[in-house]
């Protein structure tokens, strides 16, 4: 037996903290539309009263600044490197929530070092109490930065679309998040549909093939949750073009309605869950 | 925890003969320490002595001395955390007696008592101090040991099974006892939202796999490598049931989709 000299150290470090506010939008494959709905999710939440933070998480190719047509001076990157506090990089977006900016083409956080782990828990902790809703939006792949990103979310927010390479992305996506973080729900939206129904019938047609090969533990069912579809729109494509917010610009349109109406049922089943 | 559970009172002056001190000290002496407090000591330093005795001894197992249940929680905890916020891998092992109650059912409980100390040596002989090594419960031991390889995990597991395969315990001048264990093991969860629970159950997994395919042998959770195979990929494209999905259907309307370089992003 050890000397009283010896006495261990019992651990009393802060456990991290579940963080409930917190969504991750994530895909697989890039370019199916993750920050335009990252950003005008934002933008329908903050609409039905929420404090609505989106983090650009995407923090080797962000581009969350091209699509809301914001270029700060501050960025994540300075909070990063400690030039300035954190309250200072978060601006507001046109839309009226906040934003946290990667800053684009930092090469260097292409990869997960062991620094950014910890700066970037720190961050969500000390934002967290401040809004309502955090959305993350996360880079295109399963890098270890992009997994990292999302195991700091409570819910998961898969956007695909009816493309099979987009499919084939988003089911291996949701194979590694069942594996690697014990992910139980994954929720899916499904973007650019042509027609009414094809979202739902693509989210059950994914969870028949994770029910027929992706082994569910006893008592680990795996549910997909489909949230719903985005319409292919012209209009989507006249927001982007312009920069600008598809739920400023034309709300009405069908894929504005179906963004609303996302909004809707995240804040029915989600959100008012969460804080 | 919070901080300010842990902070004291100020400005008390305690009076040594108003604390009901006898069961505390009885309880190390009872505990053997190395170290008893001395009164003569000086107030602040013999309650420390005694303060720092009871928190050796809720943290042990008296019966071999390695760390107990309680201790062993918290660093798993400790651990996890370190994991999600470094990213350096950490191993769990769950070692398990083969055929222990044999033992004592045919050699009694004191020879198992032997067993189990001996046992608790050799384990902590075949680690780095850093590891903890603590008695999980009866016959099960479990070893943390931090910032450990992958390429490792498979050889210090090993190292401990055959050392302890190879130990002659004495219980009497008559009585040579042999014993083997059961190792299972599991890397700690990299994410962040991970629990102690699960990594203890992927361990004990692997622990039951050991016992299953014969006991006295190694089983590791190697990290897993996911693909998506060409049948999963089929299965997306060419549901089982009923034509295929509206969406693919080349002479639908579904090809009405916008090309993909007109993406949302």
């Amino acid at each position: 037996m050890s000397d009283v000299q010896n006495l261990p150290q019992v651990a009393l470090i802060p456990p991290i903290k579940p963080m409930g506010k917190v969504m991750a939008i994530t895909s697989g494959k890039g370019g199916v539309g993750k920050t335009f709905v990252s950003a005008n999710l934002a933008a329908a939440l903050t609409r039905r009263g929420h404090r609505v933070l989106i983090l650009d998480a995407d923090l080797g190719l962000a581009n969350l600044d091209v699509v809301l047509n914001l270029y700060p001076k501050t960025t994540l990157h300075d909070v990063f490197t400690g030039k300035v506090a954190i309250e200072d990089a978060i601006i507001k977006a046109p839309g009226g929530f906040s934003v946290l900016l990667a800053g684009s083409g930092l090469v260097e956080y292409s990869r997960l070092t062991n620094t950014m782990r910890d700066d970037l828990l720190g961050i969500m902790e000390s934002l967290s109490p401040k809004f309502d809703v955090i959305l993350l939006d996360t880079g295109a792949g399963i890098s270890d930065v992009v997994l990292f990103a999302v195991s700091l979310a409570s819910e998961v927010l898969l956007v695909a679309t009816p493309e099979p390479t987009s499919l084939t992305d988003a089911y291996a996506t949701i194979k590694v998040l069942v594996a690697q973080q014990n992910r139980s729900t994954i929720r899916t939206i499904i973007n650019q549909t042509a027609r009414m129904g094809d979202g739902r019938a693509i989210t059950t047609q994914l969870q028949q093939v994770l029910d027929r090969f992706v082994q569910n533990k006893p008592g680990h069912q795996i549910r997909l949750v489909h949230v719903g579809d985005i319409p292919a729109d012209p209009a989507v494509r006249e927001a982007v073009m312009r920069r600008q917010l598809l739920m400023q610009n034309t709300p009405g349109c069908p894929a504005g309605v179906a963004l609303s109406q996302i909004a809707l049922k995240l804040e029915e089943t989600v959100i008012s869950k969460l804080s | 925890m919070k901080q300010d559970h842990l902070s004291c009172p100020t400005n008390t002056s305690v009076e040594l003969s108003e604390l009901r001190l006898r069961d505390a000290l009885a309880l190390l002496e009872h505990g053997s320490m190395s170290h008893s407090p001395n009164a003569e000591e000086g107030g602040l330093a013999y309650l420390q002595k005694i303060i720092d005795g009871l928190c050796e001894i809720s943290l042990r197992d008296p019966l071999t001395g390695l760390f107990n249940r309680r201790y062993f929680d918290s660093i798993l905890a400790k651990e996890i955390g370190h994991v999600a916020r470094s990213g350096n891998l950490a191993l769990l092992l769950l070692l398990d007696i083969d055929h222990f109650k044999k033992i004592n059912d045919q050699h009694g409980h004191l020879a198992g008592d032997q067993v189990l100390q001996a046992v608790s040596r050799c384990i902590s002989s075949c680690v780095r101090p850093r590891d903890t090594v603590a008695r999980y419960g009866g016959e099960e031991f479990a070893v943390i040991l931090p910032d450990c390889k992958a390429d490792y995990a498979g050889f210090v597991a090993e190292r401990i099974r055959k050392k302890l395969a190879e130990l002659n315990i004495q219980i009497s001048p008559a009585l040579q006892l042999q014993v083997t264990v059961s190792i299972g093991g599991a890397f700690a969860p990299m994410w962040v939202r991970s629990t102690a629970d699960l990594w203890i159950e992927s361990a004990d997994t692997q622990l039951y796999r050991a016992k299953a395919e014969g006991r006295n042998r190694v089983c590791i959770t190697l990290p897993q490598i996911l693909s998506v195979s060409a049948e999963e990929k089929s299965m997306l494209f060419q549901p089982s049931t009923g034509p295929t999905p509206a969406w693919l259907d080349p002479t639908d309307d579904a090809t009405t989709i916008p090309p993909m370089e007109e993406t949302h992003e």
